[in-house]
């Protein structure tokens, strides 16, 4: 599988790492250059320096050519235009973006067709979750 | 009409100030601190703080009854994302967005945001507006309805000189709609003539340009 990666911080490049090491072929974008620092210094995929949302550098790591793309920079909106355009421009069949604002995550999820993975979502549940489980003494 | 501007930097709080002296409804929603408190002063309630991508922010702006949505934030992709929110999740007849960076014009058209406005287009098409060599120059491009308007000239010794409108077969999808002479603008009929030096104002799809300039082409 072929899988295009933009935003290479700890979760980023944690899952650029993970999906090598499983034998798939990846790309990263990042606007900083330092962060190719996260991948080790023989990292065999491609590495772009540039923003997600710049068509330019979505060509440049053959978008199109994709199996499965990720959305996982720190800016949410940055995050959703990458991914729309992974799927409009790009024709991307699997795309995933990570989005922190839970009302926009499910808008676009269930108002756009964008799949979106929301942590502040999830780690509510998981607290709440854990909270309730709690054995106090009444 | 009452108008939601995201972003109080000079092209927001511009837009602000002119819709507000044609009594206009304004709100203008500033997500920099410092920058909102000084908007406070001259704009007082039409301006609140806050991040304009926040579904809840657009709420307390009261976007659910906007005409327009005017989102020119510096962040072509916050820009995007609002209006994105202000046309399928709150279905405000209009959203305007502020391209910032003349690159990601291709990422706001892909998504179907816009119209857009855009510094550098449109110094462009002025410079080309005043550039003779351009055979054709477009004048506004309506892209939902997928039509376009364009400015073409009758140039001397061109085949259409001197020929009657109802004498022109025109390529499927184009209309002229309008003639430039001596700084008038004249409604064209089946029998008016046109002359040399004449502007067109014509209206077509998009990809019929080279069918009318070579229309208007010197043989």
């Amino acid at each position: 599988m072929y899988v295009v990666i933009v935003g290479c911080g700890r979760v980023g490049s944690a899952l650029a790492l993970g999906l090598l090491a499983e034998g798939h072929k990846v790309a990263v974008i990042d606007e900083d250059e330092d962060a190719l620092l996260r991948l080790g210094e023989d990292f065999p995929g491609d590495f772009v320096n540039g923003v997600g949302i710049d068509i330019k550098a979505l060509e440049k790591v053959h978008t199109q050519n994709a199996d499965a793309f990720v959305a996982a920079t720190d800016g949410d909106n940055t995050n959703l235009v990458a991914a729309q355009l992974a799927k409009e421009r790009f024709g991307v069949k699997c795309v995933v973006t990570r989005v922190y604002d839970p009302y926009r995550a499910r808008f676009f999820k269930e108002q756009m067709g964008i799949s979106t993975i929301c942590p502040t979502a999830d780690t509510i549940n998981l607290l709440a979750t854990a909270v309730r489980t709690c054995e106090v003494n009444p | 009409m009452f108008v939601v501007i995201a972003g109080g930097g000079k092209v927001g709080r511009t837009l602000a100030r002119i819709l507000m002296s044609r009594d206009n409804e304004v709100m203008m929603i500033e997500q920099d601190r410092r920058r909102y408190q000084r908007l406070t002063q001259e704009f007082e309630e039409s301006v609140m703080f806050g991040d304009a991508t926040e579904i809840f922010n657009l709420e307390r702006a009261g976007i659910e009854r906007a005409d327009v949505v005017a989102a020119v934030t510096g962040d072509d992709e916050d820009n995007i994302i609002i209006c994105q929110v202000a046309d399928h999740k709150f279905k405000v007849p209009k959203s305007i967005a502020r391209v910032n960076n003349p690159e990601n014009q291709e990422a706001f058209d892909v998504l179907g945001v816009g119209p857009t406005v855009s510094a550098t287009n449109s110094l462009l098409s002025l410079i080309e507006h005043e550039m003779p060599a351009h055979k054709l120059v477009h004048l506004l491009n309506l892209k939902k309805e997928n039509l376009e308007i364009v400015e073409v000239m009758v140039e001397e010794g061109s085949p259409l000189a001197l020929k009657r409108i109802e004498e022109i077969s025109l390529p499927a999808g184009v209309l002229l709609i309008s003639i430039l002479r001596d700084n008038k603008a004249l409604i064209p009929q089946g029998s008016t003539e046109l002359l040399a030096g004449d502007q067109i104002l014509a209206i077509l799809e998009p990809g019929r340009e080279d069918e009318l300039t070579h229309l208007f082409l010197s043989v």
